[in-house]
Order: C-alpha cells, then sequence, then structure tokens
C-alpha cells in the first residue's frame, strides 16, 4: 500500500491505544484524541493501524482525522497560539490582530516556528464573543486581545 | 436503436407495502410508505433538479437542489430526505424555490471548470444539465477568488489545485471538476461494500480521497466503477469515453465472466464499444458490476486474438492460416477417416460453459446426432459436477435453490468453499449489504477469506478447517443440530422422508461426529463449530452459498448432500432468505449443464439410456441416438493414451491448463491424430491442436447465458464477429460439413428446439424472454413466469432426502515428504485461466501467481517474502513466487492458477469425486523450497509452447 512505516514508528503504541478505548461506542474520536496526547500528533502510519482494530476503511479514518482541524499529523511547536478569526472578533479588528501576530512569530497560520518554539492557528470563534478579539494560548482562552497582549505571549513562548 | 437512458429516481425504492397518497404539483400520487418526494415526483415523471441524489444511494441532502414547498410546513425541505406522508401537497416550482435553485447553482459553478466543450461528460453531465433545468445566466461571483480549478492563480501556484489522477487503468479523477456531491463515496461504501473513499477536509477544502490521499491504484480501491457510474460530472470518468466520445445507441446484454450473471448495457459508437454500464433492471446485479464486467472487455480487440483458421498436419508444425472452407475439410476428412478407422466412438466434443445455451447445445447435438456418440463432456465436470449430482439426489434437481435477491432477506449466512468477494464479486457486495444490515455469517474456510473481516464485515464465526475434511465438519454440524434438538421436526415430517431423516440422525448423533471427536481432524475448534451450528438452526433464515471448495475434491458430491441436508433439518428451504445456492465459476455454466453436455444425459438432465427420452431428439433429428452414455474427459484422455480415442473437437475451454495433472492432458493430446480447437486465443491446450477455429466473443453473438439462479439472460450481438462467423454458425458450418444438413438462421431457433424438447424450458422464447428481460426456469406450463425460488411447496423429488454422509479421507495426503497441503482459488481482477484478462489492463493487479505461506512455514524453510520457491507434489512440480501472510494456517498454502507460467495443475492429482469424477483440485500435499527460478517443466513447456505458435500468414488474396 506504498506506506512507508518507518522505524520510529512504534504501532504497538498505537494497538495499545485503541485496545483502551475499543469498547467504547463511537471509539475512533476519543482513540484519535488518545493518540494525539500520547505522541503529540497523529502520525500517518497510525491510520492504518486504527482502521484494522476498528475493521474501518483507511480511507474512513482519514476522514474523520483531516475533518478535525485539531488533530495533527505532525507535532506542534512547545506552545500553540490560536487567534479568532469568526465574525465577533473580526468586528472587534481581529483581522489587524492575526497580521500583527503573524510578523511577530515570522510564522503564518498553521505554521511552527523553525526553532520549534510557537505554532500558530486560525480557530473560528472561542465562544468568547463577548470579549472579542480572543485569542487561546495553550489550552487557556485570552479575551480583549491587542497589540501589546501579542507581544507579551511572543516573548513568553519564546523564552 | 437509441441510447437507453435509465430513469434515476433519485432514492431507492420503498419495500413497505403500504400505500401514501399525495399530490405533487397538482398531480395525485399514490406511492409505498417511505419513499421520498423526489421518488414520487419521480414516478409521476416530474424531475425535481438534483446533483447529490441518485437511486442507487440513501438520500443525502446536501446539494440542495432538490428543495421544494409543502403546504402546511415551514421553509424548504430536500425533496430526496423528506418521506412522503399522506395527504402532503407539493409544490416542486414556486418562485422562491427557482431563486434558492438559481442561487446554489451560480456557487457550484463559480468553483468548476468552463470548458465544457471540450470535456469528457458533454452531453453526459448531471451539473450541465441542471445549469439547463434551472436557468443559470449569470455567475456573479466571477473566477478570481479561491478555486479548485485552476493550477496557478495570477502567476503563484494554487494549492487547492490537484492534478489528474490517472494511476488506475480503466478511469480518471480529476479533482478540479468535483463539486463534492459524495455520490462516489457512498457508492462505494453502500453498493459495493468496500468504504475505500472518503470526504477529507472540511467545508471549501472538502476533497474526494481515495484511501488516505493516494492514488485510486494504491488505495483500497477494488476497481469496480460504482463511483464512476454514480459521479455527476466527468471527476470520475472512463478513459475509454475521454478517448473515444459520447456513445449514441446500447443494447443490453450479459457479462461474459462469471456466473453471477450482470445484465449490462453496451453502449455503443457504431460498431465501437465506448462503455459498459450496468443495468439497474438487471436482476442479478441491479446496476452494479465488478472490475472484469465493467473493464476488463479488451481482450476482444488484443494483438494475440485469432481471426483466420488455421490447420497443421503435426503439431511440431507451424500453423497455416487458409480458409474456412480449407479449414473445415481438412477437419472434415480427418474425423471422418478417424471414425472410419477406429469406430464412431473414436471421436467427441467438449461443450463450453463459456458459450451461449444454444451454441452448447449444437455442439452435444454435433457428437450425439451427427458423430453418433455420446462422447461430450464439459469444464463442468471440473467444476459444479458434484453439485448436479448432490442437489438432485437429495432434492429432485440439480440448481441452486435461490434467486440472489434472496440474499436480501436472510438472517444467517453460510458461505462454505468460496469466496464471493473475489469469485463472484456483485454477488459479494449484494451479500456484504444484507450483513451491514445485520444478518450473521459464518465461513468454513481454510483461509481468513475478506468476507471473514474486511470494513463494516465480520464474521460471527469463521471455522478454519483443514483443506479436504468439508464433510467431516459439516456433519459434525449436524451432530450438533441432532443432539441439541436444534432441527426444525415439522418441516422434515411434512416435506421429508421421515424414515431417512430419522437413519440420518441417528448416524449424525453418534459420538464419532461430535465436533469434539473431530476436532483433532478437521481442525476446527468443537466450541466454535457448535456455536456456529447453534447460530445457523436458530438464527432465522438461513442461507448456504457455496463454490468450488465443496465440490472440488474426492468427496465433493457427498459434501454437497450434506449441505443439502443441513438446509432440510433446519427447514431452510422454499421460501426466500434461505436455501443451498452454488455459485457456478463461470457464465454459463448452468446452461452448459442445462443443455445436456454431460455424456449420460440429454438435455435436461435426462438419462441417455431412456427410450422415451431419446425418442423426443431421435424423431426431430432424424437420427438413432446411442443408448451408452459416452466418454468424461478423463475417460477421453485415458482412452487417447490407450490409442482407442483419436480426435476431438473442444470449444472455448483450455483443458490443459484448467484441467488436473497438465502431463497427463498433454499426454491425451499429444496421443490424438485430430485436435479442433474453437477458441479466440492460441490457448495452451493449442499447443496440441491440428486445427484452429477463431471464435468469437460474447459481443458479436446472440444467444444466452443460464446463470447460477438459472435465470436465462439474453446475449445480444453489438458488432460483427471480426472473426466472421458467430461460435454458433461455426460449429453449424462443422456439423454441416460432416453431413448434418442444419439450417438454423438465428439462435432463436436453436431456443426453440431446445424449448420443444426439454421440459424445463417448454415456454422459454425470445420474445418472452424480450418481454420479460430474464426467466429463471423451469418455465413451463406450471410455472409460465418461471421460478424465482425452487421446491416451495414441496421438492421436486417429493420428499426430500435425507443422504448419510459418512466421512472418507482422501488418498491425497501429507507425509515427510510432503507436509504442506495446497489449496487453489481466484483473485478479483482475473478470471480462471486468465485467457481474457491477462490480456486486459487488469494485469495492473495480479501480474503472476503467488503462493501464500504462513510465516511459520515461510520461515522453517528459509523463505522470504517475495523469492521464489519450487512448489511440489507426487504428481508434478513447478515454481512461483511466495508470499508471506497469515490468511492461510500453518501447514496450508494456497495459489491461484490465471497464469499458463505458474501451471499450478502440474501439482494437482488425479484424485477426483467418488461420483462425478470431479477432480480433487483444492487439496494437494506439497512441498515447498527455497528455488533459483523455474522448473525444468516450466522451461520446456514455455519451449514448446513458443514453437507451436509459431503461424504462417496466408498471402493476401490477388
Amino acid at each position: 500500500m506504498g506506506l512507508d512505516l518507518s522505524s520510529d514508528f512504534d504501532g504497538n503504541r498505537i494497538q495499545a491505544i485503541v485496545d483502551e478505548h475499543i469498547n467504547l461506542e463511537g471509539p475512533l474520536l476519543p482513540i484519535l484524541h488518545a493518540v494525539q496526547e500520547d505522541l503529540g500528533c497523529i502520525p500517518q502510519e497510525a491510520l492504518p493501524v486504527i482502521a484494522n482494530k476498528l475493521n474501518l476503511s483507511r480511507a474512513e479514518v482519514h476522514g474523520v482525522m483531516s475533518f478535525y482541524h485539531d488533530f495533527r499529523e505532525q507535532p506542534a511547536g512547545r506552545h500553540v497560539v490560536k487567534i479568532c478569526r469568526a465574525e465577533a472578533c473580526q468586528s472587534m479588528g481581529s483581522d489587524a490582530i492575526a497580521e500583527h501576530a503573524k510578523s511577530r512569530f515570522k510564522i503564518g497560520f498553521g505554521d511552527t516556528a523553525p526553532d520549534g518554539s510557537v505554532t500558530l492557528e486560525a480557530v473560528y470563534c472561542l465562544g468568547l464573543c463577548a470579549c472579542a478579539p480572543a485569542a487561546m494560548v495553550d489550552g487557556k482562552v485570552i479575551g480583549r486581545v491587542d497589540e501589546a497582549r501579542i507581544d507579551a505571549i511572543s516573548s513568553e513562548v519564546r523564552s | 436503436m437509441r441510447l437507453i437512458q435509465e430513469t434515476d429516481f433519485g432514492t431507492p425504492a420503498s419495500r413497505s407495502e403500504k400505500t401514501v397518497m399525495l399530490t405533487i404539483d397538482g398531480f395525485e400520487v399514490t406511492v409505498p410508505e417511505g419513499t421520498s418526494v423526489m421518488r414520487a415526483s419521480q414516478e409521476v415523471g416530474i424531475s425535481v433538479p438534483k446533483l447529490c441524489a441518485t437511486d442507487m444511494v440513501d438520500a443525502f441532502g446536501s446539494c440542495r437542489l432538490c428543495v421544494v414547498e409543502i403546504e402546511g410546513r415551514n421553509g424548504t425541505p430536500s425533496s430526496c430526505t423528506t418521506p412522503v406522508a399522506d395527504g402532503m401537497v407539493v409544490h416542486t416550482q414556486t418562485g422562491k424555490l427557482k431563486d434558492i435553485r438559481r442561487g446554489v447553482m451560480e456557487l457550484y459553478i463559480s468553483d468548476h471548470p468552463l470548458d465544457c466543450l471540450t470535456c469528457a461528460a458533454n452531453g453526459d453531465c448531471e451539473l450541465q444539465d441542471m445549469a439547463g433545468a434551472v436557468g443559470l445566466r449569470d455567475v456573479r461571483y466571477g473566477y478570481e477568488g479561491d478555486n479548485h480549478v485552476v493550477a496557478r492563480n495570477s502567476d503563484q501556484p494554487n494549492m487547492r489545485w490537484m492534478p489528474k489522477d490517472e494511476s488506475n487503468p480503466y478511469f480518471t479523477y480529476d479533482p478540479s471538476k468535483c463539486i463534492v456531491c459524495s455520490r462516489c463515496v457512498r457508492a462505494c461504501e453502500e453498493v459495493q461494500g468496500t468504504f475505500a473513499l472518503t470526504i477529507e477536509g472540511r467545508g471549501f477544502d472538502s476533497r474526494v480521497s481515495p484511501g488516505m490521499h493516494e492514488d485510486f491504484l494504491s488505495s483500497e480501491c477494488v476497481s469496480c466503477g460504482a463511483c464512476v457510474q454514480a459521479c455527476p460530472t466527468a471527476t470520475l470518468t472512463e478513459k475509454s469515453v475521454i478517448e473515444i466520445g459520447q456513445p449514441e445507441h446500447s443494447v443490453v446484454t450479459t457479462c461474459a465472466y462469471c456466473g453471477v450473471g450482470c445484465s449490462f448495457k453496451a453502449e455503443m459508437r457504431g460498431e465501437e464499444l465506448v462503455r459498459m454500464v450496468p443495468y439497474k433492471d438487471g436482476k442479478a446485479n441491479r446496476g452494479h458490476s465488478c472490475v472484469k464486467g465493467r473493464f476488463a472487455y479488451g481482450y476482444a480487440n488484443h494483438q494475440d486474438r485469432i481471426l483466420n483458421p488455421m490447420i497443421r498436419d503435426t503439431i511440431d508444425e507451424p500453423w497455416r492460416e487458409v480458409s474456412w472452407d480449407e479449414a473445415l475439410s481438412f477437419t472434415t476428412n480427418k474425423l471422418k477417416k478417424l471414425q472410419k478407422d477406429h469406430g464412431k466412438n473414436s471421436i467427441g466434443v467438449i461443450t463450453s460453459s463459456r458459450c451461449t445455451n444454444e451454441e452448447t447445445y449444437l455442439v452435444q447435438k454435433l457428437t450425439r446426432a451427427v458423430f453418433g456418440n455420446n462422447n461430450t463432456d464439459t469444464c463442468a465436470r471440473v467444476c459444479h459436477s458434484p453439485t448436479g449430482y448432490g442437489l438432485g439426489q437429495a432434492f429432485g434437481t440439480s440448481a441452486g435453490t435461490q434467486d440472489f435477491d434472496s440474499v436480501e432477506h436472510t438472517d444467517v449466512v453460510i458461505v462454505i468453499g468460496a469466496n464471493p468477494t473475489d469469485g463472484h464479486p456483485v454477488f459479494g457486495s449484494r451479500l456484504k449489504k444484507r450483513l451491514r444490515e445485520g444478518a450473521q455469517l459464518i465461513v468454513i474456510d481454510p483461509r481468513r477469506i475478506d468476507l471473514v473481516r474486511s470494513p463494516h464485515i465480520k464474521a460471527a464465526h469463521h471455522l478454519p478447517l483443514r483443506p479436504g475434511t468439508n464433510v467431516a465438519v459439516l456433519t459434525a454440524l449436524a451432530h450438533v443440530i441432532v443432539t441439541e434438538g436444534l432441527m426444525d421436526e415439522a418441516f422434515i415430517r411434512e416435506r421429508c422422508d421421515w424414515d431417512e431423516f430419522q437413519d440420518y440422525a441417528e448416524f449424525a448423533a453418534d459420538e464419532r461426529h461430535s465436533p469434539e471427536a473431530t476436532e483433532q481432524l478437521t481442525g476446527v475448534p468443537a466450541e466454535e463449530l457448535r456455536k456456529a451450528a447453534r447460530l445457523f438452526a436458530k438464527g432465522g433464515n438461513g442461507a448456504i452459498y457455496y463454490g468450488l471448495g465443496i465440490t472440488e475434491h474426492s468427496q465433493g458430491s457427498t459434501a454437497v448432500m450434506a449441505l443439502a441436508n443441513l438446509a432440510m433439518m433446519t427447514g431452510n428451504i422454499g421460501r426466500k432468505g434461505v436455501g443451498v445456492n452454488p455459485l457456478r465459476g463461470q457464465n454459463n455454466v448452468q446452461g452448459s449443464c442445462d443443455m445436456g453436455s454431460f455424456p449420460h444425459e440429454l438435455p435436461g438432465y435426462r438419462h441417455v439410456k431412456l427410450p422415451e427420452v431419446r425418442a423426443i431428439f431421435e424423431s426431430l433429428w432424424g437420427v438413432e441416438i446411442d443408448s451408452e452414455p459416452g466418454l468424461r474427459i478423463p475417460n477421453m484422455l485415458d482412452a487417447a493414451v490407450d490409442g482407442t480415442f483419436k480426435g476431438i473437437y473442444i470449444q472455448g475451454e483450455d483443458i490443459l491448463q484448467s484441467d488436473p495433472d497438465t502431463h497427463h492432458v498433454a499426454a491425451g493430446l499429444a496421443a490424438m491424430e485430430c485436435v479442433v480447437v474453437h477458441d479466440l486465443f492460441l490457448n495452451e491446450t493449442a499447443n496440441y491442436a491440428h486445427v484452429f477455429l477463431p471464435g468469437s466473443t460474447f459481443l458479436e453473438k446472440d444467444g444466452t447465458f443460464t446463470n447460477a439462479e438459472r435465470r436465462i439472460n439474453r446475449v445480444r450481438k453489438v458488432m460483427s464477429p471480426k472473426n466472421g462467423y458467430a461460435d454458433w454458425e461455426i460449429t453449424q458450418l462443422l456439423a454441416n460439413a460432416m453431413g448434418g444438413n442444419w439450417s438454423y438462421s438465428h439462435p432463436s431457433e436453436i431456443m426453440a428446439e431446445i424449448a420443444a424438447t426439454t421440459p424445463s424450458f417448454a415456454n422459454v422464447t425470445y420474445d418472452l424472454l424480450e418481454e420479460k428481460g430474464s426467466i429463471q426456469w423451469p418455465c413451463n406450463e406450471a410455472h409460465p413466469d418461471g421460478s424465482p425460488i425452487m421446491h416451495v411447496d414441496g421438492f421436486v423429488r417429493g420428499k426430500g432426502k435425507f443422504i448419510v454422509t459418512e466421512y472418507v479421507a482422501t488418498d491425497e495426503r501429507t507425509g515427510p515428504r510432503f507436509p504442506l497441503l495446497l489449496t487453489t482459488g481466484r483473485i478479483l481482477s482475473q478470471y480462471n485461466v486468465g485467457a481474457q484478462t491477462r490480456r486486459t489492463a487488469n494485469v495492473a493487479w495480479h501480474e503472476e501467481d503467488r503462493l501464500e505461506i504462513h510465516p511459520h512455514d515461510a520461515e522453517q524453510r528459509g523463505i522470504r517474502d517475495g523469492d521464489f520457491v519450487r512448489l511440489a507434489s507426487r504428481a508434478g512440480e513447478t515454481s512461483l513466487r511466495a508470499l508471506i501472510t497469515d490468511r492461510v494456517a500453518p501447514g496450508v498454502v494456497y495459489t491461484t492458477f490465471h497464469h499458463p507460467g505458474t501451471q499450478a495443475n502440474v501439482i494437482t492429482t488425479d484424485y477426483s469425486d467418488w461420483a462425478t469424477n470431479c477432480p480433487e483440485y483444492k487439496v494437494t500435499a506439497v512441498q515447498v523450497t527455497p528455488s533459483n527460478g523455474p522448473t525444468e517443466w516450466q522451461v520446456e513447456y514455455d519451449a514448446q509452447a513458443k514453437q507451436s505458435r509459431r503461424i504462417v500468414h496466408a498471402e493476401p488474396a490477388e
């Protein structure tokens, strides 16, 4: 099937994670979460292993994983900064914030800094519209983000 | 002639018997409950615009084009997902709906190329049709922004654009034309059951993805083409359509590969075949197909095909191309001389399970009426002859009891000695669909076939028996049913002979048949077997499907009887969802048996010894028919070696490659003085032939095939025979050259003769086939419309007969020299000896036969995956490459037999079924050792084949 099962990929580890969750109803999403939690990402080699254990096709598992932007094929940087680009935040100036963040981090959305310090991502609504523009740093939401706040985050994640 | 356009009702038919009345655009409509508003509209000829709906798959409701307004309901529901309700008043065209539809289409077209005039789907594009239907006149969004259409956006590479995937040999995937309607994904899931496609990403990023963003060829795709058929645009398109253009007329015909007998529309441009599209009214396939039927017809134009008759005096000479007259007089002189010198029984025929009923009928008539003997046999000898015998004994008729639709009503299925997803793929898909709906499956097979476990399918029980122990396992199942009191006593008392059942029950109940007692022998865990027996007996409608893994054994007939016993004792005969169903290997193996191909039977399975049966044919043919049965294929070969059988006419069968013990077949053929091969290609048998008569393909002739469900399907000529004559005409030419005085001008006249002489075909005519599409025999006074299900009110023979099935181990046993058991089978992309499929692009999936061997056995022998190995049995040896897999159990090896270079039948022995001589292909004791390459036999054989295939072409006429 043309897949290079590279040497550092631990199929047994994936199998063990699948085994932990296989009795859940609808186990695929919990398994994908657990794999990402464990390995920091979901390497493509893991998908056929999961598919086989769950008796699904590779295509189906790929379809589910690729549907959710939070599931990543490559590990993220040490910190993950998400900036909300949904309607409420846009109306409160999040486009400018986003541009500022990009130039500050010197990366675009979806990219990870070459030194692995930070990954910048767009997100569409954090449910924090009342405090727009909003962002999220390593899972913690932040309201009323401005350029100064981005600068602070930047120096924090680079340290 | 015109292009047949089948109405697409948008959603599948509802099976409900309750009806609902509603009003659509002012018309009153009555439809079954559960029907969609879309389908109800189409029933009265109102087409609601649609893109994501098609009646092969369930409604999805994603395109938002089929919205309607329903009085008393809010909003604009999609008509495909809204079921009808009594008294509903629906409007399919209002100002509001028109606006919505135009808006939706505008969005679709804003991300779709505008190359309609040069697009392969031009003239067959639903997107184009819908743009017309909704009156799209303008796309206000422009084409400048984000899109999937162009490779470069103002000098920047467009990251959303993806190049065409042309990896599949038969169709292309052009993502730039995709509207993400999911029809392909759903067809792959719901119709084919492979789940090879998905929609990756979300929103504007959504794309159709084979596997994990792979190309089609390396994905899980099995190339059935259901996605191509479902695609409303040019995204998935047959390469033949891209190359040739749209067809202008079509003809419904029947596939010439396996015994499923799928109906296809051959879509033509003039005499050129553009594509094969499964016909939704085809009752065997219901609009589905596999990679062979839909795509693998290229052999008809392959350069290897022989189009002129050829002769030679001895087989070491090159072939000489000659005229038909010369070939026929050469043949006639030889055959007549042989009969004069060696007696009338010194020649015979082999009929073909690949040819039509009418052609088969003529070939057996040739030997019976013109040669004056009963020396006729057919390849069913080597596949389903035990089915004929076993089911004939138990039920009174030799055929399968059900139609394929029956699988939709089954609750528990036993699949034994068959691999439907490879061998009978369209039935495999229909079975998988039923399994996904909740039916349970018991697989009895030495190998872990795909049905044991593949996406969304899992057998409740897999009994991995040791090859050769079918009868022991089946009797053990009966043991559990009898001793645990799981049988259907009422059924047995009413339908079967109770005393015979008592005898059988006593036999089966004997402790030596218990699962525990036979476990050592069969390798099947006793507890698993007990559970399987209980499930089958008490799980609802129980159906048995079996293949050559049952019949091709020294106890093939006994195993068929054991299956009949199981069905009878559990009351699983005579209604929908049950039955004993042989999966026939070849398109017309049922028909060739029906047509009197066997040496002891006249058409309709009536013994030649019966004077009243002979009288029917004698009075019609004006000849006397020999009352002695003739020779079976193995007897012909033995007699040839002994010097008493001298000449043979073989239509469409490659006995050298397909029959067991190749050395013996070769010796028999070499000993004959006139071997006439009538085929498309210089097959392996032709290496020993003196006359080659070029055959015609199923596309080039009229006739009928009878599939595994006894369904007589029409084969229709769509192009002129490239060799000049249809096969039935060639047999007639030969018969007349021999003094036969036949005058058939169309196969319908041959069918009329069959109907006039054979009670089960009494009412069959081409007119009736035209009217009904197809008919399942028996079709006579008692069953004027044919018989979808047999033995409904009682068995054909009267009372069902239980027959004691004592297990007798085959003489073919493993020992120190040959410690492994070899069993054989087929693969999806190739067909039998591969004469056709090897000459198509299907070789992309299977270039060579491989030997499947368990890692444990491989390691012991120092064999790595892909190594050349020597495979030796008591009969001979060959070599091929190994494939290490745990699909086979330790101690068992497996191979396919599609390639002549492999010569798997050099290995198989000449052991055969006790009743019918069906060879024991499925069990051979072998040894596997590392090897460097082809064996001496393979090298010699290859040299002989090359030598034998030389042709001296005729000078063109002045």
